[in-house]
């Protein structure tokens, strides 16, 4: 096969038909590359973010199949919970105006509790044989299910915008985060086993070692789903708190020590707060750290009460805070953060013994949600 | 509880026809840039050229068969493995230690059935995972 020998010059393999096809395909895919092959490239990034998406689907749709499940078989309700927990999966909270941020915590707190209340009450009319711990353990299990439904839309709405637009930063963004949120979409859809069936999990270490020091000593309520206990501790008188379990609950940690604060008109030689704490890379899961300041999470509003009853006393503050990360935190405790208790505690009885006296009375307040453990 | 099975993709996927005439129009090119590697080193003597089809050839050939596996592959079955936790009771008299799974109403602290040595109350110690060494 025989090609004009000026044209055929310009292609190696010389006057070959075959040879002149494929360099006119290579001619061809190189043009093609050179204009379109960003579409391409943002073609290739929405079909990984498509079979992502498709994971993310099925963690949301098992996260609804399992509440719907839990309610059902816990709650025993006359009618079929389906369109509830499909409404509750919806729920939205806006957050307060901060033009003005003056006085924005005490509009936050009210919300955050107007937003309990509601859920509560939603929960309950779902599940209407729960007891108060179930009902606090189902609470939290829809919590994950809407924490996945929303992970899951807020995704696929990028996805479809990045689709529609084709615009590459939009698809490129959305890409280089997923394996972040995808790690954490997988926490939580671990973690909604724990919160069906009650299991303690990573986030209750503080819980947990102020449930260890409380422990066999007379328990009082003190604020909204706080319990309290005055144990003796090195010499020194401990006043012990945590949210009340063993039902889901984190409680009004803020509202407890301000109330013992005022009962103790101030006195109060120190205050040690014990959180669990997202790990950096490379740190071991169940490390123990301490220092200065309150160690608490949340939206905020539990840590500015603290802070201001400190502060009009000047109280020390300390920390001590127990590494993990995302997924140790909501997934049921391991081993090695229940272990991290007792050091915990160690490290609890030499701080009071080096910064407090003897006869003083000290704060020791375990943060984080209580679920399956008692007091 | 069910175990949760992460089903990626449907059991039964369908292969875009579009796709399969890429497929066979790479596998007859490569196949073809073959021949003319051949042909040239046969007929031409031209080692250079031969070198070019053949490198163009392997290339070809290698996508081909990478894009047929790519949807010839399986859907993927990924399971979210449901932890292992374990539920220790203590007695609190003579510190017999019984060890065994999570139940459904165990939290840390319940007064749970009576010492099995000494038939005084256990209580449960503790309860946390077990985590598998690939998981560190």
């Amino acid at each position: 096969m025989l090609m004009i020998p000026q044209v055929s010059q310009l292609f190696p393999g010389g006057d070959n038909i075959f040879s002149w096809i494929i360099q006119l395909i290579f001619a061809a895919l190189f043009v093609a590359f050179m204009f379109y092959g960003q579409r391409i490239q943002v073609y290739i990034m929405l079909r990984d973010i498509e079979s992502r998406l498709r994971r993310l689907k099925f963690m949301r749709d098992e996260g609804r199949k399992l509440a719907i499940e839990t309610i059902k078989e816990i709650g025993k309700p006359q009618k079929d919970p389906t369109e509830r927990v499909d409404r509750f999966l919806e729920y939205i909270a806006v957050i307060p105006q901060n033009m003005d941020p003056s006085g924005i915590v005490w509009k936050l707190e009210h919300l955050l509790d107007v937003r309990d209340v509601r859920f509560k009450d939603e929960v309950k009319l779902m599940a209407p044989e729960a007891d108060e711990v179930q009902l606090n353990n189902l609470e939290n299990t829809l919590e994950v299910a809407m924490v996945l439904n929303i992970i899951y839309k807020v995704i696929r709405h990028f996805y479809i915008l990045g689709k529609k637009t084709l615009s590459l930063y939009i698809i490129m963004q959305v890409q280089m985060v997923l394996p972040l949120i995808m790690r954490e979409a997988k926490a939580f859809a671990s973690a909604l086993k724990a919160f069906a069936t009650g299991q303690p999990i990573g986030d209750g270490a503080g819980a947990l070692v102020a449930a260890k020091l409380m422990h066999g000593h007379k328990i009082r309520k003190i604020a909204k789903d706080i319990v309290a206990a005055t144990v003796p501790l090195e010499g020194r008188i401990a006043h012990v708190l945590k949210a009340e379990g063993p039902g889901g609950n984190v409680g009004k940690p803020g509202d407890g020590i301000r109330q013992i604060i005022k009962e103790a008109k101030g006195k109060i030689a120190t205050i040690v707060m014990i959180d669990a704490a997202l790990k950096l890379e490379g740190e071991k899961p169940g490390e123990v750290a301490e220092g200065v300041g309150a160690a608490i999470g949340g939206p905020g509003v539990e840590q500015f009460k603290i802070e201001e009853s400190i502060l009009k006393y000047k109280i020390p503050v300390n920390a001590v805070i127990i590494k993990q990360d995302i997924g140790d935190n909501v997934s049921p405790m391991r081993k090695e953060i229940f272990d991290a208790a007792d050091t915990a505690i160690q490290r609890i009885k030499r701080l009071i013994l080096e910064r407090t006296k003897k006869g003083d009375a000290v704060i020791i307040a375990g943060i984080g949600n209580t679920i399956g453990i008692g007091q | 509880m069910k175990e949760m099975t992460e089903k990626v993709e449907p059991l039964t996927r369908k292969i875009s026809s579009f796709l399969l005439v890429i497929i066979l129009v790479t596998l007859i090119l490569s196949v073809s840039a073959l021949f003319l590697a051949v042909d040239s080193y046969l007929r031409d003597n031209n080692i250079v050229n031969a070198g070019y089809f053949m490198l163009i050839g392997f290339i070809g050939l290698s996508l081909s068969a990478y894009m047929l596996l790519q949807t010839r592959r399986k859907p993927s079955r990924v399971a979210f493995e449901m932890p292992h936790v374990i539920t220790t009771i203590l007695c609190q008299k003579c510190g017999f230690k019984n060890i065994r799974d999570f139940q459904k109403g165990d939290f840390i602290f319940k007064e749970t059935e009576l010492c099995a040595k000494c038939n005084e109350k256990t209580m449960i110690a503790s309860i946390y995972r077990e985590v598998k060494e690939k998981e560190k």
